[in-house]
């Protein structure tokens, strides 16, 4: 049989049954009903407890989502979403009243984390990694507190941080993406429910990678998450995000926004393995995934860099962005995105030169299978007064199969003549000798698939954190099980 | 070991095996010597398994087993081992990996632990050496930048560390100066025993002075013309194919 036609069959063969981590937890909820009006937001609100101005934040952010209209710009086919036919709050019971410890959390919640490998445990928490771990809505435990409050780090859930740290909240939620950006920037502002708010304060290295799990777990249950991160002058913060979802029939709706804020010479390095429940082979179920991430390099010499490996999702559309402002700051993006079967991802990122000698470095990496369609999308623009400004992108495009898409739309503005701007880009398709060779050294078809992809994605998996690279890399090879005979 | 009867081998059509017989036994090596296009290296694909090539007729039996029914990786872990005439190269994946995961395969696929990191890394310094292999090139990316000569050498790093049953050499020669010709060369020899068995595809005699076949075997237009010792080769390299093929 020819290869390609081995690998169709085989794209065919992969089931839904294939998604390691759907499953999910039975555990009683607390929920108002469908619908997004301003009671549920008022409703939401009043679980929060929260003070009256953010009341009115949210309420002028659902004003201005009513006005805006869904953006259109991508290259994916998104379904008409009935934002009515959908929960916007649900909180395990058990954590009503917030737990003191890991004894009081609902012993199916932990269950749920172990088959994930989550590290919540104590001798796992000796690894290095503070979680914050996010179950649909409401944090459930936090570690790590004492030593970081000990260095005057805030890392706690955004719920808390509005009522204990009301002003830097004031300051800086909204002002790196206005609600006004686009639609679900809007949504989420309204409705967000949870997320991380991290503060490192003045000349602090934080010394432990933070680290947060979102998951979706209640039916039709749309998750916003909202996280904030404040690097202050000279302070450095590595924060890692990671996502999987259980197995669900409906789509799911997810609006994160996620903003970061670097002032003089602090860096954040930001990293995210996502991996929601993609939906099975013929495209049904799965997370839509609408993700604002969007960071501002304040102060001079500042450094914000994001790496992502996004193998998840029905559709991914997700940007996150560099605001390089300070002289002399950096931006980067290093990405992986998987698609497989029906997947459609529209990812990519932005960098806006606004600083002089400002710089700029986009690696992306895509990788298609089955059916699906992956698209890279990025800007870089060079406003007037950057002067110096440099940007290097490369995208390179990997094709397994004949029945995939892979797409690069560089958007490059440049308003100014001192700087330089470099674009490579390549497109290819795995290469049928090298799977021979693999496999005439004994690996299998998946594994030899896995090894090639890895190699390829290396440039990108070296920039995630140690504890990340290698679930990563077998993230890579468990998204692409099946593609290739 | 190997027992190739009756074959015929066409790609897209065409015909390029045409009623090939071969026995190798246990502790033999055998030389397949031909000009270009005679088949050779088709053969070295066939047996290894690469697909496109359609088998229109007769049997490959390997060690008791129908090696036409395995798959590439089976034929692989059951010990058989293609030395490529032009290694693949694979970027970002590292060559001490590759080797490890190799291993790690086989081990698996014979249902045995994986080995472990120390005692690979012993393994994998002392068979380096002997091939005159830097620890340097071990970290580089598999063949990558690699010269020809680093590229042979290491296909035979790769043979030597996963100690094959039955080994082909697809014109290991070609690209090799005189110092890499004796390295590799020397590495073969270590690896014969009476257990394992080497098919050497060759043009030239010369890989010949070093690797001493038991036998020679001349491949014209997909079939064996003549066999012999040793010294068929010698009197190939002075008479040349043609006149061998039509004395035959």
């Amino acid at each position: 049989m020819a290869a390609t036609e081995q690998t169709i069959k085989q794209v065919n063969t992969l089931g839904s049954s294939d998604y390691k981590y759907g499953f999910s937890t039975e555990v009683d909820e607390i929920r108002p009903p469908k619908g997004l009006n301003e009671e549920i937001i008022k409703f939401i609100s009043a679980q929060k407890d929260e003070p009256e101005w953010m009341l009115e934040w949210r309420l002028n952010a659902f004003k201005v989502f009513n006005k805006l209209p869904k953006p259109q710009w991508a290259k994916l086919n998104i379904p008409e979403i009935d934002y009515q036919d959908c929960y916007y709050y649900s909180i395990p019971k058990s954590l009503k009243d917030k737990p003191k410890s890991l004894d009081e959390i609902d012993p199916e919640i932990l269950k749920t984390y172990e088959k994930l490998g989550i590290p919540l445990k104590e001798q796992k928490m000796l690894s290095g990694i503070a979680v914050d771990a996010v179950f649909d809505s409401v944090s459930v435990a936090t570690t790590y507190k004492k030593q970081l409050s000990d260095l005057g780090i805030v890392f706690c859930s955004i719920s808390e941080a509005v009522k204990t740290h009301p002003e830097l909240v004031k300051k800086y939620l909204g002002s790196v993406i206005p609600v006004s950006d686009h639609s679900f920037a809007a949504l989420n502002s309204a409705v967000f429910t949870d997320g991380s708010f991290i503060y490192i304060p003045e000349g602090v290295r934080c010394p432990v990678e933070l680290s947060t799990y979102f998951r979706i777990n209640a039916m039709n249950t749309g998750q916003f998450e909202r996280t904030l991160i404040i690097a202050d002058k000279d302070s450095y913060v590595s924060y890692l995000e990671g996502c999987t979802a259980p197995m669900r029939d409906e789509n799911q709706l997810h609006a994160a926004n996620v903003e970061l804020v670097a002032l003089d010479n602090a860096e954040i390095k930001y990293s995210t393995v996502q991996n929601w429940y993609p939906g099975d082979k013929e495209g049904k179920g799965g997370i839509y995934n609408f993700v604002t991430k969007r960071g501002a390099c304040r102060g001079k010499n500042s450094k914000i860099s994001w790496t992502q490996v996004e193998t998840g999702s029905a559709i991914t559309w997700k940007y996150p962005s560099c605001i390089l402002q300070g002289d002399n700051s950096k931006g980067e993006f290093y990405s992986v995105a998987i698609t497989n079967n029906m997947q459609q991802a529209d990812t990519g990122t932005k960098m806006i030169h606004i600083g002089k000698n400002t710089s700029s470095k986009i690696i992306s990496k895509g990788i298609s299978a089955g059916k699906a369609n992956n698209t890279y999308r990025g800007l870089v623009n060079i406003l007037s007064k950057a002067k110096n400004a440099r940007n290097f992108t490369q995208c390179d495009s990997l094709l397994i199969g004949n029945q995939c898409g892979a797409h690069t739309v560089p958007y490059i503005e440049s308003s100014n003549s001192d700087s330089m701007v470099e674009h490579e880009a390549t497109t290819s398709k795995i290469n049928e000798d090298q799977l021979f060779y693999c496999q005439q050294r004994g690996l299998n078809s998946e594994d030899a698939v896995g090894l090639i992809v890895n190699g390829f994605c290396k440039e990108v998996l070296q920039h995630l954190p140690m504890e990340f690279a290698v679930e990563a890399q077998k993230l890579v090879a468990i998204s692409l099980e099946g593609s290739v005979g | 070991m190997l027992e190739i009867k009756n074959l015929h081998v066409s790609i897209e059509e065409k015909k390029i095996i045409k009623g090939l017989d071969l026995s190798i036994n246990k502790g033999e090596v055998h030389a397949l010597m031909g000009p270009n296009g005679s088949g050779k290296s088709t053969l070295s694909y066939v047996l290894s398994g690469k697909d496109k090539y359609e088998i229109n007729d007769g049997t490959i039996d390997y060690n008791g087993k129908n090696l036409l029914e395995l798959d590439v990786d089976e034929r692989a872990n059951e010990g058989l081992f293609l030395a490529f005439q032009y290694p693949m190269e694979i970027p970002g994946v590292q060559t001490s990996f590759f080797l490890k995961t190799a291993i790690n395969s086989k081990r698996k696929y014979l249902g045995q632990s994986e080995m472990d990191a120390l005692e690979f890394a012993k393994l994998m310094k002392s068979k380096a050496e002997e091939l005159n292999i830097s620890t340097e090139m071990l970290k580089r990316d598999l063949n990558v930048n690699y010269s020809g000569g680093e590229k042979k050498k290491q296909e035979i790093l790769q043979m030597s560390m996963l100690s094959p049953k039955m080994a082909i050499l697809d014109e290991t020669d070609s690209g090799l100066d005189i110092d890499a010709l004796r390295i590799v060369s020397e590495g073969v020899n270590k690896l014969r025993n009476n257990d394992n068995s080497f098919l050497v595809i060759t043009h030239y005699q010369r890989l010949l002075n070093y690797i001493k076949p038991d036998f020679v075997h001349i491949i014209a237009d997909g079939k064996i013309v003549k066999s012999g010792d040793y010294s068929l080769a010698l009197e190939l390299e002075e008479k040349g194919y043609e006149e061998i093929s039509q004395t035959a």
